[in-house]
C-alpha cells in the first residue's frame, strides 16, 4: 500500500499539485483508519489529506482513478471479452446487437437503472473500443470511440422524445437526462481505464490521462468543453487577484515623510522626533488600452484577456478596449457592469466593425486606423496592452506607427499567444514591433496571463520600469 | 476519544440533529477526529460549512466557541490581552509595595482576558472551535493560528506556554476570496462543499421545512439545479432555495411553473442582470 502511495503523491506532483511531505505522512496515517476495501472512502480521505485546495480536485480524481482503479470479479473479466466488432464493423448481426445495447441503454437511462447502465458500459467498452494491448493511445481516444458508436450525441433527443414538455419542465427533465447520460460516461471512462491499467501498468496509463490544471491548459489549443471550465474559474481568480494586489499595494513602501504630524507625535517625547510618520502613499492605478486581435486562431485568448481586465477594472483607473481583425473598433461599451460576459464577447461579434476588407489580420491596417481614430485614448498615464500573434498574411506592418504609440503612452506590452520559437517564422512580424514594446510576452496560460497582471499593476504603482513575466 | 466507530455513525449522528451530510463530509470529520487535526472547509457561500460545525458541536455534547475573523483582527481579539484597567486600579490599590511583586501580581491568571482561541485552550472539557471566514484576515494574522492549529498550544511572553488541557476540535471555513497560505494548509484536512445533488438537495430541503411536500421539494431542486448551471453572476445556494422553498409554502403554491418561478426570482436570485436574464428565459 505505501508503494502505491508513494507513486501516486509522486503523479500528484507531477501533475502540479504540491504535496508536502507532511501531508503525505497525513495520507499514510489516513489509511490506517479507513477499510481498504472502500474505494470512496479512501478517495475522500486521501483527498483532504493531499489537496488543499478546489481547483485541484479534479486532477486528484483522475489520477485517484487510474492509480486504485475498481477491479472486477474474475467471472466476469472472462464473460466481457468476446470478439471485437468495432473492427468488422458491418456484418448484420453485430448492427443488430448495437441497436439492441444503444435500446437497452436508453431504457436504462430513462429508469434510471445505475446498476444496469454500468453493465451496458462495461459490455460497450469490450465490443466497441477496440482497446489493443500494448498500443500507447489516450484514454480519452477510447471513450470518444465508445461513446460516438453508441450515438452519444443523439441520445439527450432520444429521451426527451418520449416526453410532451416545454418549457421550465422540459428543461429541468433535459438537466436530468443529462446529467444521468454523465454519470455513465464516467462509467465508461471507468471501465476504459481499469482496462487500460491491467494492460499497461499505472504509471503508464497516468501519463496519458493526465489532466492538466486549469491554469496551465493552452488557451489557443483549449478545446470547447475545456474552455467552458476555465470560463468559470477566471471571476474567483479575478477576486483573488484584486485581493492581493490591494494587499502588495498597502505593503508597498511608505508615503513622504509627514513633517506636521512628527512634530505634534513629539511632544509627548519631550519634543524628541522619535517617532516618524508619514503620509499615506497616492496609489496610482494604471490607465488601460487593449488592443486585441480576435481573428479566429487568437479570439479565445483576446476574450480570456478583456474578460480578466473587465473583472479586475476596480484595480486600472481606466479600462478602453479594442478588436480588431483587419479593422479596429472600440468595444469599451459592451462590458458595462453587471453585464453577462458571453452577451458582450456575442454583440462584439454582432455589432464590433472589425472588419476592413477581407477579414484577415492587418496589424498595419489597424494600427494606421488606430492613430487615427483613437489618439486621445493614449495619454502618458496609459499602459497600451496588444494581444494577437502577429500573424500580419505578408501585408505591411507599419512598426513605426507601434512606436508613435509607444512614445505618447507610458508604455506598450505585446502578449503573444504562440509559443516564442515560432514567432517571426512564415507570416509571423513580431520583430517589426518588439522595439516599441517595454515587454514582450508569450502568454499562453491562465497562469501567465494573471502573473502579467499582476506585475503591470504592481509596475505602475512603484514606477518600475520593467514587467517580468 | 473516539465518540463514533465509522463514518456511517457520523453521518447518522448528523442527519439526527437535522445536517444531511454527504459520505465526504461525514469521511472527513471522522477522520479529523482520529487524526486529531483540524478541517479547513470551503466552498460558495451559503452552502451550509458554518452549519456544519454548529451540528457537530451538537452532537459531540460540545461547547461551540467562535471566532468570527474580518480584516484587521489581532491577537488581542483572538487570543488573550491584558486587562490593563484591572492591573492600573491594583497597581493604585498597593502604592508603596516594591515592584517585584507587583509585577507578578498583575502578569497573572485574574488579568488575563481570554479570547476565543485561548478559551478553547483552556475549556476543561472539550470544545468545538469554529474559526470562521479564515480568508478575511491578512495572510500575517494567519501566522497567529498557526501554532494553536498544529501543536493545540499559544505562547504568551509573560506566562509561558499554554498547552491545550482537552483538545479542540477545530472547524475553519473559508469562502475562498484569497488563497490561504501554505503553512495553514498543510496543517489542516481539506473539505470542500460544493452544491449538493439534487437527491441530497431535496432531502435538505425536507428536513430545513418539515411541511413541504415531497413532489414541491423535487420539482424546487430541479429548478434550482438548472438555474446552478446557467452562466449567472452568483448562483442560488443552499440557503436561498430553503428560503424560497419556505417562500412557495407559504405562498401556498403547489406546482413550480414559469409564472410562479419569475414572480419569486429575487427570493432565490441576488442580481437584477441575473433576475433579469432568467425572466426573459422562463418567458
Amino acid at each position: 500500500m505505501i508503494s502505491i502511495l508513494t507513486g501516486f503523491v509522486a503523479e500528484l506532483r507531477q501533475v502540479g499539485i504540491p504535496v508536502s511531505m507532511v501531508e503525505s505522512i497525513d495520507a499514510a496515517r489516513a489509511v490506517e483508519h479507513i477499510p481498504l476495501a472502500d474505494r470512496e472512502a479512501l478517495r475522500h480521505s486521501l483527498a483532504a489529506c493531499l489537496v488543499k485546495s478546489a481547483h485541484h480536485l479534479e486532477a486528484f480524481d483522475a489520477a485517484f482513478d487510474v492509480y486504485f482503479a475498481r477491479r472486477p470479479p474474475l467471472a466476469e473479466e472472462a464473460a466481457s471479452e468476446p470478439g471485437d466488432i468495432s473492427a468488422g464493423a458491418g456484418s448484420g448481426s453485430a448492427e443488430a446487437d448495437l441497436d439492441q445495447m444503444i435500446a437497452g441503454l436508453v431504457g436504462a437511462v430513462a429508469e434510471p437503472d445505475y446498476e444496469a447502465m454500468r453493465a451496458i458500459a462495461r459490455q460497450a467498452v469490450g465490443l466497441l473500443a477496440g482497446i489493443v494491448p500494448g498500443r500507447p493511445a489516450g484514454g480519452r481516444y477510447y471513450l470518444y470511440r465508445v461513446l460516438s458508436r453508441l450515438g452519444a450525441e443523439d441520445l439527450p433527443e432520444r429521451l426527451m422524445a418520449g416526453h410532451d414538455l416545454e418549457g421550465l419542465e422540459g428543461a429541468v427533465l433535459a438537466d436530468e437526462y443529462r446529467s444521468r447520460l454523465d454519470s455513465f460516461e464516467s462509467m465508461v471512462e471507468d471501465e476504459i481505464r481499469r482496462r487500460l491499467v491491467a494492460d499497461r501498468g499505472r504509471e503508464a496509463v497516468a501519463r496519458t490521462t493526465r489532466r492538466q490544471l486549469l491554469e496551465d491548459v493552452d488557451l489557443s489549443r483549449a478545446p470547447r468543453a475545456e474552455i467552458a471550465r476555465m470560463e468559470r474559474v477566471v471571476q474567483p481568480l479575478a477576486r483573488r487577484l484584486a485581493a492581493r494586489l490591494a494587499h502588495r499595494r498597502r505593503h508597498l513602501r511608505k508615503g513622504r515623510l509627514d513633517v506636521r504630524r512628527t512634530v505634534r507625535r513629539s511632544l509627548s517625547t519631550g519634543g524628541l522626533l522619535a517617532d516618524p510618520q508619514f503620509k499615506a502613499p497616492r496609489i496610482s492605478k494604471p490607465d488601460i488600452v487593449l488592443l486585441c486581435d480576435i481573428s479566429g486562431s487568437v479570439a479565445t485568448f483576446a476574450h480570456f484577456t478583456m474578460q480578466l481586465m473587465y473583472a479586475m477594472s476596480s484595480q486600472f483607473s481606466r479600462v478602453r478596449a479594442f478588436a480588431f481583425v483587419d479593422g479596429v473598433d472600440e468595444v469599451t461599451g459592451f462590458f458595462t457592469p453587471g453585464v453577462d460576459y458571453h452577451e458582450a464577447i456575442a454583440r462584439i461579434g454582432r455589432e464590433a466593425d472589425v472588419v476592413h476588407l477581407d477579414g484577415h489580420s492587418d496589424y498595419g491596417n489597424v494600427l494606421e486606423q488606430f492613430t487615427e481614430r483613437y489618439a486621445d485614448a493614449i495619454t502618458p498615464r496609459t499602459s497600451v496592452i496588444v494581444t494577437g500573434d502577429g500573424r500580419n498574411n505578408y501585408r505591411a506592418a507599419r512598426g513605426e506607427l507601434l512606436q508613435q504609440i509607444a512614445a505618447s503612452a507610458r508604455g506598450v506590452y505585446w502578449l503573444n499567444p504562440e509559443p516564442t520559437r515560432f514567432w517571426d517564422t512564415g507570416d509571423s512580424v513580431m520583430r517589426e514591433y518588439v522595439p516599441a514594446c517595454r515587454g514582450v510576452f508569450e502568454v499562453r496560460t491562465l497562469r501567465q496571463l494573471e502573473g502579467f497582471i499582476e506585475e503591470l499593476a504592481i509596475a505602475a504603482a512603484t514606477h518600475r520600469t520593467s514587467v517580468k513575466v | 476519544m473516539s465518540d463514533f466507530a465509522s463514518p456511517i455513525e457520523v453521518g447518522d449522528a448528523l442527519k439526527r440533529v437535522h445536517y444531511l451530510p454527504d459520505p465526504r463530509i461525514s469521511q472527513v470529520v471522522y477522520l479529523a477526529e482520529h487524526l486529531q487535526k483540524p478541517v479547513l472547509v470551503e466552498g460558495p457561500a451559503g452552502v451550509g460549512k458554518t452549519e456544519l460545525a454548529k451540528a457537530l458541536a451538537e452532537i459531540y455534547g460540545r461547547r461551540l466557541i467562535r471566532l468570527q475573523c474580518y480584516e484587521g483582527l489581532d491577537e488581542s481579539k483572538a487570543l488573550y490581552e491584558w486587562n490593563y484597567r484591572k492591573q492600573l486600579l491594583r497597581l493604585q490599590a498597593d502604592e508603596g509595595a516594591d515592584w517585584a511583586t507587583v509585577e507578578d501580581d498583575i502578569f497573572s491568571e485574574s488579568f488575563l482576558l481570554e479570547r476565543p482561541l485561548l478559551e478553547a485552550l483552556r475549556s476543561p472539557e472539550p470544545v468545538v472551535l469554529l474559526i470562521d471566514e479564515v480568508d478575511r484576515v491578512e495572510i500575517e494574522t494567519e501566522a497567529l493560528l498557526l501554532e494553536v492549529l498544529a501543536d493545540f498550544q499559544a505562547s504568551i511572553p509573560e506566562l509561558g506556554t499554554v498547552q491545550a488541557v482537552s483538545r479542540p476540535l477545530v472547524i475553519l471555513t473559508s469562502n475562498n476570496t484569497r488563497d490561504l497560505s501554505d503553512a495553514l494548509k498543510r496543517r489542516c484536512l481539506f473539505l470542500h462543499i460544493g452544491y449538493p445533488e439534487l437527491d441530497r438537495e431535496r432531502e435538505i430541503l425536507l428536513t430545513r421545512v418539515p411541511d413541504l411536500p415531497g413532489q414541491l421539494a423535487e420539482q424546487i431542486a430541479g429548478v434550482v439545479r438548472h438555474l446552478r448551471q446557467q452562466p449567472l453572476r452568483k448562483a442560488p445556494s443552499v440557503s436561498e432555495s430553503i428560503d424560497w422553498a419556505r417562500t412557495l409554502l407559504a405562498l401556498g403554491v403547489e406546482e413550480v411553473t414559469e409564472g410562479v418561478t419569475t414572480d419569486t426570482l429575487h427570493v432565490l436570485l441576488k442580481y437584477q442582470s441575473d433576475i433579469d436574464k432568467v425572466a426573459r428565459e422562463l418567458e
